[in-house]
Protein backbone atom coordinates (compact mmCIF):
# COMPACT_ATOMS: atom_id res chain seq x y z
CA UNK A 1 0.00 0.00 0.00
CA UNK A 2 1.91 3.28 -1.28
CA UNK A 3 0.37 6.89 -0.71
CA UNK A 4 -1.61 7.07 -4.03
CA UNK A 5 -3.22 3.99 -2.57
CA UNK A 6 -4.33 5.14 0.46
CA UNK A 7 -5.41 8.41 -1.26
CA UNK A 8 -7.44 6.72 -3.53
CA UNK A 9 -8.94 4.41 -1.45
CA UNK A 10 -10.22 7.59 0.63
CA UNK A 11 -10.72 9.47 -2.44
CA UNK A 12 -12.88 6.84 -3.87
CA UNK A 13 -14.88 6.30 -0.39
CA UNK A 14 -15.70 9.97 -0.38
CA UNK A 15 -16.69 9.64 -4.39
CA UNK A 16 -19.07 6.49 -4.21
CA UNK A 17 -20.52 7.54 -0.58
CA UNK A 18 -21.26 11.46 -2.21
CA UNK A 19 -22.87 9.06 -5.37
CA UNK A 20 -25.45 7.07 -3.08
CA UNK A 21 -26.47 10.25 -1.36
CA UNK A 22 -26.94 11.64 -4.28
CA UNK A 23 -29.61 8.96 -5.90
CA UNK A 24 -31.16 8.51 -2.44
CA UNK A 25 -31.49 11.72 -0.81
CA UNK A 26 -35.13 13.45 -0.84
CA UNK A 27 -34.02 16.45 -0.93
CA UNK A 28 -33.17 17.78 -4.38
CA UNK A 29 -31.13 20.56 -3.62
CA UNK A 30 -28.71 18.88 -1.68
CA UNK A 31 -28.65 16.02 -4.25
CA UNK A 32 -27.05 18.68 -6.53
CA UNK A 33 -24.91 19.61 -4.12
CA UNK A 34 -23.46 15.76 -3.67
CA UNK A 35 -22.74 16.06 -6.97
CA UNK A 36 -20.25 18.32 -6.47
CA UNK A 37 -18.79 16.80 -3.39
CA UNK A 38 -18.84 13.78 -5.61
CA UNK A 39 -17.58 14.93 -8.91
CA UNK A 40 -14.74 16.93 -6.80
CA UNK A 41 -13.05 13.51 -5.32
CA UNK A 42 -13.28 12.10 -8.35
CA UNK A 43 -11.19 14.90 -9.49
CA UNK A 44 -9.07 14.32 -6.96
CA UNK A 45 -8.56 10.43 -7.54
CA UNK A 46 -7.42 12.20 -11.50
CA UNK A 47 -4.94 14.29 -9.48
CA UNK A 48 -3.77 11.08 -8.05
CA UNK A 49 -3.55 9.06 -11.44
CA UNK A 50 -1.48 11.45 -12.32
CA UNK A 51 -3.91 12.80 -14.93
CA UNK A 52 -3.71 16.63 -14.13
CA UNK A 53 -5.05 18.17 -17.07
CA UNK A 54 -8.31 15.77 -17.07
CA UNK A 55 -8.79 16.91 -13.37
CA UNK A 56 -8.82 20.41 -13.66
CA UNK A 57 -10.91 20.16 -16.67
CA UNK A 58 -13.01 18.00 -14.95
CA UNK A 59 -13.37 21.20 -12.06
CA UNK A 60 -14.04 23.67 -14.65
CA UNK A 61 -16.34 21.71 -16.59
CA UNK A 62 -17.97 19.19 -14.17
CA UNK A 63 -18.35 20.95 -10.75
CA UNK A 64 -18.03 24.73 -12.50
CA UNK A 65 -20.95 24.70 -15.66
CA UNK A 66 -22.41 21.17 -15.43
CA UNK A 67 -23.75 21.48 -11.73
CA UNK A 68 -24.56 25.14 -12.04
CA UNK A 69 -26.54 24.01 -15.05
CA UNK A 70 -28.41 21.36 -13.38
CA UNK A 71 -29.34 23.75 -10.77
CA UNK A 72 -30.46 26.51 -13.17
CA UNK A 73 -32.95 23.61 -14.13
CA UNK A 74 -34.17 22.81 -10.09
CA UNK A 75 -34.56 26.31 -9.96
CA UNK A 76 -36.45 26.89 -12.88
CA UNK A 77 -38.62 23.61 -12.55
CA UNK A 78 -39.71 24.99 -9.30
CA UNK A 79 -38.03 22.55 -6.90
CA UNK A 80 -39.81 22.35 -3.52
CA UNK A 81 -36.84 23.05 -1.23
CA UNK A 82 -38.22 20.59 1.74
CA UNK A 83 -37.77 16.90 1.02
CA UNK A 84 -40.26 15.73 -1.79
CA UNK A 85 -41.16 12.30 -0.64
CA UNK A 86 -42.40 11.13 -4.28
CA UNK A 87 -39.05 11.40 -5.38
CA UNK A 88 -38.30 7.48 -6.41
CA UNK A 89 -40.47 4.50 -8.29
CA UNK A 90 -40.46 1.06 -6.60
CA UNK A 91 -36.73 0.43 -4.99
CA UNK A 92 -35.78 -3.46 -5.19
CA UNK A 93 -36.03 -3.71 -9.34
CA UNK A 94 -33.35 -0.93 -9.44
CA UNK A 95 -31.47 -1.84 -6.37
CA UNK A 96 -31.36 -5.29 -7.70
CA UNK A 97 -29.84 -3.82 -11.10
CA UNK A 98 -27.48 -1.61 -9.51
CA UNK A 99 -25.85 -3.67 -6.97
CA UNK A 100 -25.77 -6.61 -9.95
CA UNK A 101 -24.10 -4.60 -12.55
CA UNK A 102 -21.79 -2.91 -9.87
CA UNK A 103 -21.00 -5.92 -8.25
CA UNK A 104 -20.33 -7.61 -11.77
CA UNK A 105 -18.09 -5.08 -13.35
CA UNK A 106 -16.00 -4.93 -9.69
CA UNK A 107 -15.85 -8.52 -9.43
CA UNK A 108 -14.70 -8.70 -13.64
CA UNK A 109 -12.14 -6.26 -13.34
CA UNK A 110 -11.11 -7.31 -9.77
CA UNK A 111 -10.52 -10.89 -11.75
CA UNK A 112 -8.69 -9.30 -14.45
CA UNK A 113 -6.10 -7.35 -12.34
CA UNK A 114 -6.32 -8.69 -9.06
CA UNK A 115 -3.69 -7.10 -6.60
CA UNK A 116 -0.97 -6.27 -9.55
CA UNK A 117 1.01 -3.35 -9.46
CA UNK A 118 2.34 -0.60 -11.94
CA UNK A 119 4.59 2.29 -11.81
CA UNK A 120 2.92 5.56 -11.44
CA UNK A 121 2.85 6.81 -14.93
CA UNK A 122 4.40 10.18 -16.45
CA UNK A 123 1.95 13.20 -15.50
CA UNK A 124 -0.74 13.76 -18.30
CA UNK A 125 -0.07 17.63 -18.54
CA UNK A 126 -1.50 19.91 -21.21
CA UNK A 127 1.22 19.57 -23.28
CA UNK A 128 1.47 15.93 -23.45
CA UNK A 129 -2.34 15.47 -23.94
CA UNK A 130 -2.39 18.82 -26.30
CA UNK A 131 0.19 16.79 -28.67
CA UNK A 132 -1.81 13.65 -28.46
CA UNK A 133 -5.23 15.59 -29.56
CA UNK A 134 -3.25 17.40 -32.14
CA UNK A 135 -1.46 14.77 -33.38
CA UNK A 136 -3.83 11.79 -33.51
CA UNK A 137 -6.91 12.91 -32.84
CA UNK A 138 -7.33 15.87 -34.75
CA UNK A 139 -10.63 14.71 -36.89
CA UNK A 140 -12.86 13.85 -33.54
CA UNK A 141 -12.13 17.03 -32.39
CA UNK A 142 -13.08 19.10 -34.65
CA UNK A 143 -16.13 16.93 -35.48
CA UNK A 144 -16.63 17.44 -31.59
CA UNK A 145 -16.67 20.96 -32.15
CA UNK A 146 -19.43 20.72 -34.44
CA UNK A 147 -21.62 18.59 -32.39
CA UNK A 148 -21.23 21.12 -29.52
CA UNK A 149 -22.47 23.73 -32.15
CA UNK A 150 -25.12 21.86 -33.14
CA UNK A 151 -26.25 20.75 -29.87
CA UNK A 152 -26.06 24.56 -28.76
CA UNK A 153 -28.71 25.43 -31.77
CA UNK A 154 -30.73 22.22 -31.62
CA UNK A 155 -31.11 23.33 -27.39
CA UNK A 156 -32.29 26.58 -28.83
CA UNK A 157 -34.66 25.35 -30.90
CA UNK A 158 -36.46 23.11 -28.11
CA UNK A 159 -36.55 25.71 -26.05
CA UNK A 160 -37.95 28.25 -27.51
CA UNK A 161 -41.61 28.12 -27.65
CA UNK A 162 -42.41 30.25 -30.87
CA UNK A 163 -39.83 28.52 -33.63
CA UNK A 164 -39.25 25.11 -34.23
CA UNK A 165 -40.73 21.58 -32.28
CA UNK A 166 -41.57 24.03 -29.40
CA UNK A 167 -44.11 25.61 -31.41
CA UNK A 168 -47.55 24.38 -30.15
CA UNK A 169 -49.85 26.11 -31.58
CA UNK A 170 -51.87 25.46 -28.19
CA UNK A 171 -55.51 27.42 -28.85
CA UNK A 172 -58.77 26.09 -27.71
CA UNK A 173 -60.32 25.16 -31.06
CA UNK A 174 -57.18 22.08 -31.47
CA UNK A 175 -57.18 21.17 -27.99
CA UNK A 176 -59.63 18.16 -28.60
CA UNK A 177 -56.86 16.14 -30.50
CA UNK A 178 -54.66 16.74 -27.35
CA UNK A 179 -54.14 13.39 -25.38
CA UNK A 180 -55.43 13.92 -21.67
CA UNK A 181 -52.90 15.24 -19.50
CA UNK A 182 -50.93 17.60 -21.21
CA UNK A 183 -53.71 20.75 -21.79
CA UNK A 184 -55.85 19.25 -18.82
CA UNK A 185 -54.59 20.54 -15.68
CA UNK A 186 -53.35 23.74 -14.01
CA UNK A 187 -53.33 25.68 -16.98
CA UNK A 188 -50.44 26.33 -18.56
CA UNK A 189 -49.88 29.63 -18.02
CA UNK A 190 -48.04 32.39 -19.12
CA UNK A 191 -47.00 30.47 -22.12
CA UNK A 192 -50.01 29.15 -23.36
CA UNK A 193 -51.09 30.15 -26.65
CA UNK A 194 -48.28 32.44 -28.90
CA UNK A 195 -50.47 31.34 -31.53
CA UNK A 196 -53.85 32.81 -30.38
CA UNK A 197 -51.60 36.14 -29.68
CA UNK A 198 -50.73 35.73 -33.25
CA UNK A 199 -53.51 35.50 -34.73
CA UNK A 200 -55.05 38.09 -33.34
CA UNK A 201 -52.32 40.14 -34.15
CA UNK A 202 -53.34 42.20 -37.19
CA UNK A 203 -56.48 43.03 -35.07
CA UNK A 204 -54.78 44.21 -32.13
CA UNK A 205 -52.25 46.09 -34.46
CA UNK A 206 -55.34 47.65 -36.03
CA UNK A 207 -57.00 48.35 -33.02
CA UNK A 208 -53.57 50.36 -31.04
CA UNK A 209 -51.89 51.89 -33.24
CA UNK B 1 0.32 1.91 -7.46
CA UNK B 2 -2.61 -1.14 -7.49
CA UNK B 3 -5.06 0.09 -10.67
CA UNK B 4 -7.46 -2.63 -8.71
CA UNK B 5 -8.32 0.14 -6.55
CA UNK B 6 -9.72 2.53 -9.22
CA UNK B 7 -11.44 0.54 -11.05
CA UNK B 8 -13.56 -1.21 -8.25
CA UNK B 9 -14.44 2.57 -7.43
CA UNK B 10 -15.45 3.20 -11.15
CA UNK B 11 -17.77 -0.38 -10.80
CA UNK B 12 -19.28 0.84 -7.62
CA UNK B 13 -19.77 4.08 -9.32
CA UNK B 14 -21.63 3.15 -12.27
CA UNK B 15 -23.66 0.25 -10.08
CA UNK B 16 -24.59 3.26 -7.59
CA UNK B 17 -25.14 5.36 -11.03
CA UNK B 18 -27.69 2.49 -12.55
CA UNK B 19 -29.40 2.67 -9.27
CA UNK B 20 -30.10 6.19 -9.78
CA UNK B 21 -31.63 5.97 -13.41
CA UNK B 22 -33.67 3.35 -12.68
CA UNK B 23 -34.59 4.56 -9.32
CA UNK B 24 -35.47 8.43 -9.60
CA UNK B 25 -39.00 10.03 -11.13
CA UNK B 26 -37.62 13.16 -11.05
CA UNK B 27 -36.02 13.70 -14.88
CA UNK B 28 -33.44 16.38 -13.18
CA UNK B 29 -31.91 13.80 -10.36
CA UNK B 30 -32.13 11.12 -13.73
CA UNK B 31 -29.58 13.61 -15.31
CA UNK B 32 -27.48 13.37 -12.29
CA UNK B 33 -27.17 9.99 -12.18
CA UNK B 34 -26.33 10.18 -15.92
CA UNK B 35 -23.34 12.02 -15.40
CA UNK B 36 -22.25 9.57 -12.46
CA UNK B 37 -22.14 7.31 -14.92
CA UNK B 38 -20.37 9.25 -17.17
CA UNK B 39 -17.77 9.77 -14.75
CA UNK B 40 -17.44 6.36 -13.81
CA UNK B 41 -16.56 5.80 -17.62
CA UNK B 42 -14.35 8.63 -17.51
CA UNK B 43 -12.12 6.75 -14.44
CA UNK B 44 -11.83 3.95 -15.73
CA UNK B 45 -10.64 5.21 -19.27
CA UNK B 46 -7.75 7.53 -16.77
CA UNK B 47 -7.20 4.20 -14.62
CA UNK B 48 -6.43 2.18 -18.12
CA UNK B 49 -4.29 5.41 -18.73
CA UNK B 50 -1.97 4.67 -15.72
CA UNK B 51 -2.32 1.31 -16.24
CA UNK B 52 0.22 0.97 -19.58
CA UNK B 53 1.40 4.89 -19.34
CA UNK B 54 -0.46 5.87 -22.32
CA UNK B 55 -2.61 9.18 -23.33
CA UNK B 56 -4.73 7.98 -25.45
CA UNK B 57 -7.48 6.97 -22.63
CA UNK B 58 -7.34 10.86 -21.06
CA UNK B 59 -8.23 12.42 -24.59
CA UNK B 60 -11.40 10.25 -24.86
CA UNK B 61 -11.81 11.66 -21.15
CA UNK B 62 -11.43 14.86 -22.79
CA UNK B 63 -14.05 13.69 -25.65
CA UNK B 64 -16.52 12.57 -23.24
CA UNK B 65 -16.69 15.18 -21.29
CA UNK B 66 -17.49 17.59 -23.95
CA UNK B 67 -20.30 15.36 -24.87
CA UNK B 68 -21.77 15.43 -21.57
CA UNK B 69 -21.26 19.15 -21.66
CA UNK B 70 -23.47 18.94 -25.34
CA UNK B 71 -25.65 16.70 -23.50
CA UNK B 72 -26.83 18.00 -20.66
CA UNK B 73 -27.62 21.18 -22.46
CA UNK B 74 -30.20 19.91 -24.98
CA UNK B 75 -31.39 17.54 -22.28
CA UNK B 76 -32.45 20.82 -20.01
CA UNK B 77 -34.17 22.07 -22.66
CA UNK B 78 -35.76 19.14 -23.13
CA UNK B 79 -36.75 19.10 -19.49
CA UNK B 80 -37.86 22.76 -19.17
CA UNK B 81 -39.69 22.05 -22.45
CA UNK B 82 -41.60 19.18 -20.81
CA UNK B 83 -42.08 21.25 -17.41
CA UNK B 84 -43.85 24.01 -19.78
CA UNK B 85 -46.10 21.30 -20.87
CA UNK B 86 -47.34 19.41 -17.73
CA UNK B 87 -46.25 21.67 -14.91
CA UNK B 88 -44.11 18.79 -13.80
CA UNK B 89 -40.81 16.72 -14.28
CA UNK B 90 -41.66 13.76 -13.18
CA UNK B 91 -40.83 10.80 -15.95
CA UNK B 92 -43.75 8.72 -15.46
CA UNK B 93 -46.31 8.13 -18.12
CA UNK B 94 -44.96 10.30 -20.94
CA UNK B 95 -45.95 8.89 -24.24
CA UNK B 96 -43.87 8.35 -27.17
CA UNK B 97 -46.93 10.08 -29.08
CA UNK B 98 -47.12 13.32 -26.73
CA UNK B 99 -45.29 15.17 -29.47
CA UNK B 100 -46.24 18.66 -30.64
CA UNK B 101 -46.83 17.28 -34.13
CA UNK B 102 -50.28 16.13 -34.54
CA UNK B 103 -51.49 17.39 -38.12
CA UNK B 104 -54.17 20.15 -36.44
CA UNK B 105 -50.93 21.67 -34.81
CA UNK B 106 -49.05 22.12 -37.90
CA UNK B 107 -51.89 23.59 -39.41
CA UNK B 108 -52.32 26.44 -36.77
CA UNK B 109 -48.49 26.87 -37.62
CA UNK B 110 -48.96 27.65 -41.12
CA UNK B 111 -51.60 29.25 -40.80
CA UNK B 112 -50.65 31.74 -38.19
CA UNK B 113 -46.93 32.12 -40.01
CA UNK B 114 -49.50 33.43 -43.05
CA UNK B 115 -51.69 35.84 -41.11
CA UNK B 116 -48.07 37.03 -39.58
CA UNK B 117 -46.61 37.41 -42.73
CA UNK B 118 -49.74 39.35 -44.61
CA UNK B 119 -49.82 41.58 -41.00
CA UNK B 120 -45.83 42.49 -42.14
CA UNK B 121 -46.73 43.15 -45.63
CA UNK B 122 -49.61 45.38 -44.87
CA UNK B 123 -47.71 47.56 -41.99
CA UNK B 124 -44.08 48.03 -42.91
CA UNK B 125 -40.89 45.87 -42.01
CA UNK B 126 -41.74 42.20 -42.23
CA UNK B 127 -39.50 41.84 -38.75
CA UNK B 128 -41.79 43.68 -36.80
CA UNK B 129 -44.92 42.11 -36.13
CA UNK B 130 -43.15 38.91 -35.32
CA UNK B 131 -40.86 40.43 -32.80
CA UNK B 132 -43.46 42.37 -31.25
CA UNK B 133 -45.89 38.82 -30.94
CA UNK B 134 -42.72 37.34 -29.10
CA UNK B 135 -42.69 40.04 -26.60
CA UNK B 136 -46.05 39.21 -25.89
CA UNK B 137 -45.80 35.30 -25.79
Amino acid sequence: MTIADVLLLCLGAVATGAALLVVTTRHLVRAGLWLVVALGALAGCYLVLTAELIAWVQVLIYVGAVVVLLLFAMMLTRAPIGPSEDLDRTRWPGALVGSGVGGGLAALLIHAYRWSQVETPEAGTAERIGTEIFRAWVLPFEVLSVLLLAALVGAIVISRPDIGAGHQGRTTSHGDRRPIGINSDNGAGGEETPAAHRSDHPDRDGGEP
Amino acid sequence: MHPVIPYVIAALLFGIACYGVLVRRNAVLLLMAVELMLNAVNLVLVTADATIGATTGQVFTLFVIVLAAAEIGVALAIVLQLYRLRRSVVTDGIGVTDGPDSPDDSDATDQTAGDAATAGASDGPGSEPTTRSEVDA
